[in-house]
């Protein structure tokens, strides 16, 4: 485990993983100031390189202050802080973070956020869009997109996003939450056990 | 130096805060108030007298942190 004073990285690392919480107790903007943390500088070169990245919900969002995400998350449309599992579609397997899902898989995953409404513009959506760089969208049980099934008002529904390389994956869903049966679902397993194939066959 | 520094949403971003705030104002009365936009402002005293420097700085500052310019603009003012 890292600390954000660490100045270096140990060497030979397969993937980062930034986890959630209240960086900088979510002062100025979430995610603003460990953005800037002496150990992201690696993070940043580590990715670069093309090196594996995870960062999830207050990861994310550090993720999309240090530029290497697109767009950015906001406070949720209702103004709420929303603690609840959610159905998420899996949009692109073609990653090494959801190989091991099917296309189109519907799978349940908690978050747990007061900011995680997804925003980019028209053109950064479009371009992300026709690259496959948008990789879970919230929808109904039955796999639909509708207003009531977005927890946050995410622009077209967006729960995490990889960047033009596919290196790095960021979602405001918690995937570590529902690992194990005796977390209440095993849903999120996956997206660690499609990272170990990756790293594996490397 | 003193600096005096705005940050606002840009145009088209969504600002349910703002909008929260709209209503409330309603609630207590004021009516006929629209278009509430909520932003942040900054002050801050630089070491720096040389106000070409300190403009520039202020920039940097802005453009790296103060500000996150997927989604905001910013300006500031120099006080001598």
């Amino acid at each position: 485990m890292l600390w954000h004073g660490d100045a270096t990285l140990p060497a030979n690392l397969d993937l980062i993983v930034i986890p959630g919480g209240f960086s900088y107790g979510d002062y100025l903007r979430c995610g603003a100031m460990a953005a800037h943390s002496p150990i992201m500088q690696e993070v940043v070169t580590f990715a670069k390189h093309g090196g594996l990245v995870l960062g999830i919900c207050n990861g994310f969002q550090i993720l999309c202050e240090a530029g290497l995400l697109p767009g950015t998350l906001m406070k949720n449309h209702h103004l709420k802080f929303n603690c609840k599992p959610v159905h998420l579609k899996v949009e692109n397997t073609k990653t090494p973070f959801t190989s091991e899902y099917h296309a189109h898989q519907v799978i349940t995953v908690p978050i747990a956020h007061h900011d995680g409404s997804y925003y980019a513009d028209d053109e950064t959506l479009s371009a992300m869009n026709d690259r496959g760089q948008v990789i879970f969208r919230y929808c109904s049980p039955e796999g639909e997109y509708h207003e009531y099934a977005n927890p946050n008002g995410s622009l077209q529904h967006i729960a995490g996003v990889t960047n033009k390389r596919g290196n790095v994956l960021g979602m405001m869903p918690h995937p570590e939450r529902y690992a194990d049966a005796l977390l209440g679902g095993t849903d999120g397993k996956a997206v660690f056990s499609s990272l170990k194939q990756s790293t594996i066959s490397a | 130096m003193k600096a005096k520094v705005h940050i606002t949403l840009k145009n088209g971003v969504l600002d349910p805060q703002g909008k929260a705030i709209e209503n409330a104002l309603d609630h207590l009365g004021f009516h006929g108030v629209n278009d509430v936009r909520q932003g942040k402002y900054i002050e801050l005293q630089l070491a720096e007298t040389d106000a070409a420097k300190a403009e520039a700085m202020l920039k940097d500052m802005c453009e790296k942190l103060l500000a996150n310019t997927v989604i905001e603009n910013y300006r500031f003012e120099l006080v001598a």
